[in-house]
């Protein structure tokens, strides 16, 4: 006994434990208040697993015991199998297509009985995984556009699923495998261009295409004007110039419509908008009378979504300093903020413990990332380190969008707060990935492939 | 490998930190720096409800409530929730059918949602209740019963003096605009309830309530800490004898006037009754809105306090004023003798003024049997009085015996609408006939109470007080004391004695002498009380609507007992043809022994009681003028607009606000009216739709009857 004590807690990472045990309670505590009403009986609905706090309450036992099967497996266990739990990983997506179940629009959920998995949601881990392993791999020379090629395919393939099941939200939490994958080298170059596109991006949901496309023709002509002299001296200067020109036409004039009229669905596009306090200006007539039947159903629509946030921002804003206390908030207690207890979690923060508690919270929150930061460079082997710097960075995506969107800085896409957010498959998934990581860290020095 | 990209990880916790401060500040403007989205949450969020505290209760003089508190329900129904309750049965109980119970529960929804309570039916009926009562289990959790809490009078009586609560009106708010009423709320309308509304409306509470959204309220905030309790309104302890109002209204059914009894001593009014009245009960409760119109709609005008709003002639019971003034300018004594040949030739030949007894009387027999040349020659000589340089002068002078008299000005009593009457000055004469062509001919009248003088009931009784206490008065007054002090010094000018002038005690003794004589075997033999002396005067009092002449008003004032006068008391009875002494003496003399002996004695008195209550002496117009009404009701556009124009008449009549404005606003008002009253006329095309009582005739019309007289 004594024994298998000691081999659990040998070299396992406490203050990641701490830190995760006091954000999950937390998040039981955030629940409660959102639920409760002055007349309820809290032991038995308690162990009456009839109330969402007491459901929670329960998985989070469940994340309990399965953290601690997962700290008494052979940390060797994770890096044989990645490449197994990806291909079920996969298979349980396609599966979704035949068994899924339709909640919200998104056909992405398979029904258990006792619960609705997600299978995008725990293709996370796998995916984490299977980038490890590639990444880790001898062979893998990552300096090569091949190699990242592969990497990007292995980080993405699911997302081809996800947003065929039209769960677009979730999709875009794969692109923080670029993460790990610019620490291993991936050139800055993408991610600078990537972030130059972002910017553009924005741009073109802030302005009509054509006047940019004018202004972007204005800028390179006036680039061509002043590097005249350098360009007789360089003529492939003038290519990378006018190329340039040519890639951000295209992706304002086409690429962005394309992206609004046919991958993203009419109210995530509606939602992206409203953030930006316009109407969409993509629906051309097909989808404009096939969406929507009534005038009036287009506004309704983007008036709910404006209410969710506007209510969220209401119930963060009112708590003040130091919040109007625990189960005395009048927005939380009024059923105020819709979905309160899944992705609108941090309102009840915000508003029980006003700006010193949301502070704590994001303290909380940043200081998890940071140490696992800290936790992925004393890994010796790369397997462990891609690992968790793919878990942090699935932290850090879930963490800032969901945040953002209840601060009003980021479109409303149903994202979950980590540990937080009422739900099995998110707490579980999160307990996953985390501990993991900290099975992997307690044989950090071991070199694992 | 891993050294490779190393600097990497830097980048990577800048990225982190960077967001962690981008979230941290926009945090810290959205809920430091901004205080928007507080008031947005406290709005949506906190709900303020406004505690409505219990209204002070008014006692009478013995200390019986008159006006109390009671509660009343309405029949809330939250739609959401009736499903499956047998809505047969309920339809019964209330009296309707089930189109009228669709057509309610439609509106509910409309107005509230349906999952919010909504009235369903206001103000139950006390019937209704009962029944409802006991089946209200069958109805429940869509059905339950509201308390509201009402006014309540134990007596049913004294309307005019307690008045009514109504909802307030815009002007209400905008006169009243920091005291805190919202729109919705009850305020005093008439009587004690709007002249103490202060006082017994107490302090509103505020409590603070949790709402959802789906804007029901669910719990305290906070448990209560924010909230202010309700403080009820203070108790007022009346003068009123609230069995001698009952007595005087009982006297005073089938009659148009007034009686107002005054305890000379403390001014505090005993008895203030105004007919037609109404039942208060009826301005309160479930039908109080049926009845209101009605009250409205009467040309008799019910709601209409006459007791201080109607101005009338004073008749002969001025003659006792002259006495006073007489006596005390000593251009007479109590010896002086005039003798009546069949009229005052004092002023030509023209139009004399008879006098029906002939013979030679002293002051005290001229008040005994109220002769005219007597109190005419009086006049000429206080007006001629040679102490004076002039005719204007010396009329200055009986002004300030008037004003001293309490009379020509507004007393200051404590109930809304008082009218100051008339007493006329030289500057009235002299803009009538011109300066310096007038002599005291021309208001010989007035010496016997006819012609330019007017003056309210309240005023004669408080005259009367003013006799019985030998030369002072306290204003009168229906408020004695409030419980737990008079905290807006609303009671200040009731404790002061006013005796602007000075006159002997010998001076009132003649006239109380006279008065007495009136009682015991002159004009007003039908006031007397066995065991009882009382000192009073009859007045038969001409008067007209435009030039046509209506039955006298018989007016009977005086107090008693003589010796320590416990009751000064008037009453007037509008029309009612005959003299002062043959219906309002005999009215006088029972109220005065209920007050005195506490109660009626012997079968005849009763007897008497009950035949002078069933005596109709409602003038012919006012039945006229029902009959049109009732004919023109058939047709509810025009019965609409009469409505309407009745509201004005009672908006004017009772006043707008107790100020000095008031006779200015009452001016504008007056040409209003006049403008609203003529097409009204034109749809009756009848005269005597026209709805002005008599009693307050305009100005033009007043100088018509100057020259009238009588005895």
């Amino acid at each position: 006994m004594y024994q298998k004590n000691s081999s659990i807690s040998k070299g396992k990472d406490w203050l990641l434990i701490w830190l995760y045990a006091i954000i999950v309670i937390i998040g039981l505590v955030c629940i409660f208040s959102v639920e409760y009403k002055s007349n309820d009986d809290f032991f038995r609905n308690l162990f009456e697993f009839k109330k969402n706090y007491s459901k929670q309450f329960l998985f989070f036992g469940i994340s309990i015991i399965l953290a601690t099967f997962i700290l008494l497996t052979d940390s060797k266990f994770f890096t044989a199998t990645p490449n197994l739990l990806y291909a079920l990983g996969i298979a349980l997506m396609l599966a979704t297509f035949v068994v899924g179940r339709a909640v919200n629009g998104s056909r992405s959920w398979i029904p258990l009985g006792f619960m609705n998995l997600q299978p995008v949601e725990l293709c996370k881990i796998f995916t984490a995984l299977a980038l490890a392993k590639y990444l880790s791999r001898n062979d893998t020379d990552f300096s090569k556009p091949r190699s990242q090629l592969i990497a990007a395919g292995i980080a993405f393939l699911p997302v081809v699923f996800s947003i065929l099941q039209n769960e677009t939200g979730l999709a875009l939490v794969y692109f923080s495998f670029l993460l790990p994958m610019y620490r291993e080298g991936l050139p800055p170059g993408y991610l600078v261009s990537g972030a130059s596109l972002g910017v553009l991006l924005v741009v073109t949901l802030l302005f009509p295409p054509t006047s940019l496309i004018i202004v972007l023709s204005v800028i390179a002509g006036l680039s061509i004007y002043f590097f005249k002299r350098k360009l007789k001296r360089n003529k492939g200067l003038l290519l990378i110039i006018l190329g340039l020109w040519l890639i951000g036409t295209l992706f304002v004039g086409v690429a962005v419509p394309f992206l609004f009229k046919h991958v993203f669905q009419k109210y995530q596009a509606d939602r992206i908008f409203s953030m930006v306090g316009r109407d969409n200006p993509f629906i051309d007539d097909a989808t404009a009378t096939l969406n929507v039947t009534d005038p009036g159903a287009k506004k309704a629509k983007t008036d709910k979504e404006n209410y969710n946030v506007k209510q969220s921002k209401i119930a963060i804003g009112s708590g003040g300093v130091l919040g109007k206390g625990f189960l005395k908030g009048t927005q939380t207690q009024g059923d105020f903020v819709p979905e309160q207890h899944t992705d609108f979690i941090f309102t009840s923060v915000g508003e029980n413990f006003g700006f010193v508690g949301s502070t704590i919270l994001m303290i909380l929150y940043f200081g998890l990332m940071l140490r696992i930061v800290f936790v992925a460079e004393r890994q010796r082997s790369t397997f462990s380190r891609v690992y968790a710097y793919s878990v942090v960075a699935i932290i850090f995506f879930h963490v800032t969008i969901n945040i953002c969107m209840t601060i009003g800085l980021a479109p409303v896409i149903g994202i979950t707060l980590p540990f937080m957010s009422y739900g099995g498959s998110s707490l579980l998934t999160f307990t996953i990935l985390l501990f993991i990581l900290i099975r992997l860290d307690a044989d950090r020095q071991m070199v694992l492939r | 490998m891993s050294v490779f990209n190393q600097s990497r990880k830097n980048v990577i916790r800048l990225v982190f930190v960077s967001m962690f401060l981008i979230i941290v500040i926009r945090l810290f403007t959205l809920q430091v720096i901004t205080s928007k989205y507080k008031v947005l949450a406290d709005d949506q969020g906190t709900f303020r409800k406004v505690v409505y505290p219990d209204r002070g209760i008014v006692f009478d003089r013995k200390n019986k409530a008159i006006l109390q508190n009671t509660i009343i329900y309405d029949l809330m129904v939250v739609p959401a929730k009736i499903k499956g309750t047998d809505t047969t049965i309920l339809c019964n109980i209330l009296g309707i059918d089930t189109t009228e119970f669709r057509k309610r529960i439609i509106s509910a929804i409309i107005k509230n949602k349906s999952y919010r309570p909504s009235v369903f039916e206001a103000l139950l009926t006390e019937e209704k209740m009962a029944k409802l009562n006991e089946n209200m289990f069958r109805f429940a959790p869509g059905y339950y019963l509201q308390e509201r809490p009402v006014r309540d009078y134990p007596f049913d009586a004294g309307g005019n003096i307690l008045g009514y609560l109504s909802e307030v009106d815009t002007n209400f708010l905008k006169y009243h605009k920091d005291e805190g009423y919202l729109i919705g709320d009850y305020a005093g309308k008439t009587g004690l309830e709007r002249t103490y509304e202060k006082v017994l409306m107490g302090q509103r509470g505020i409590e603070f309530w949790k709402r959802d959204n789906k804007n029901r309220l669910t719990d305290r905030l906070e448990k209560g800490i924010y909230d202010t309790t309700a403080i009820a309104g203070q108790n007022m302890y009346s003068s009123i004898d609230i069995e001698l109002q009952a007595l005087g209204e009982k006297l005073m059914e089938n009659k148009l006037g007034s009686i107002v009894a005054v305890d000379p001593k403390t001014g505090g009014i005993l008895c203030m009754v105004s007919s037609p009245t109404y039942k208060p009960k009826f301005l309160t409760g479930a039908e109080r809105r049926k009845h209101y119109a009605n009250l409205l709609l009467n040309p008799a005008l019910p709601l209409f306090n006459r007791s201080v709003t109607a101005t009338y002639s004073p008749g002969s019971t001025f003659k006792t004023l002259q006495a006073l003034i007489g006596l005390h300018e000593g251009v007479i004594t109590t010896d002086f003798r005039v003798s009546c040949s069949g009229a005052f030739y004092g002023c030509g030949s023209g139009k004399p003024m008879k006098c029906l007894d002939r013979g030679t009387f002293d002051l005290r027999s001229a008040i005994t049997i109220s002769d005219n040349t007597y109190f005419a020659t009086v006049m000429q000589r206080v007006l001629t009085n040679p102490a004076y340089p002039s005719q204007d002068s010396s009329l200055a002078k009986w002004d300030k015996y008037m004003y001293a008299f309490g009379l020509g000005h507004k007393l200051g009593i404590d109930v809304p609408s008082e009218k100051p009457g008339n007493i006329p000055t030289p500057a009235y004469y002299d803009k009538a006939y011109g300066k310096g062509k007038w002599n005291y001919c021309n208001f010989r009248s007035v010496s016997i109470g006819q012609g330019e003088v007017n003056v309210t009931p309240i005023q004669v009784a408080n005259e009367m007080a003013y006799i019985a206490n030998k030369g002072w008065y306290i204003i009168p007054h229906l408020v004695d004391s409030i419980e737990g002090g008079d905290k807006f010094g609303l009671l200040t000018k009731y404790k002061e004695k006013h005796n602007a002038i000075d006159i002997p005690d010998s001076v009132f003794n003649a006239v109380h002498d006279g008065m007495e004589g009136v009682v015991d075997h002159g004009t007003g033999v039908a006031a007397k009380v066995p065991g009882i002396v009382i000192c009073g005067k009859t007045g038969t009092v001409e008067n007209y609507i435009g030039l046509v002449k209506q039955p006298n008003h018989a007016f009977f004032c005086g107090f008693a007992p003589r010796d320590n006068p416990k009751i000064a008391i008037m009453c007037v009875v509008e029309n009612s043809g005959r003299f002062g002494g043959t219906y309002a003496a005999p009215i006088v003399g029972l109220m005065i022994e209920q007050y005195l002996n506490d109660s009626i004695a012997g079968k005849a008195r009763h007897d008497r009681v009950e035949q002078l209550s069933k005596l109709n002496l409602i003038p012919a117009r006012i039945f006229r003028a029902i009959q049109t009404r009732d004919s023109l009701t058939h047709a509810k556009d025009s019965a609409y607009l009469i409505a309407k124009g009745y509201i004005k008449v009672l908006r004017d009549t009772m006043g707008m606000d107790q100020n000095d404005e008031d006779d200015a606003l009452d001016q504008i008002k007056k040409a209003k009216e006049d403008e609203k009253s003529a097409p009204v006329k034109k749809d009756s095309s009848n005269k005597s739709t026209k709805i002005n009582p008599d009693a307050i005739l305009p100005d033009e019309k007043r100088k018509q009857q100057r020259d009238s007289v009588s005895n």
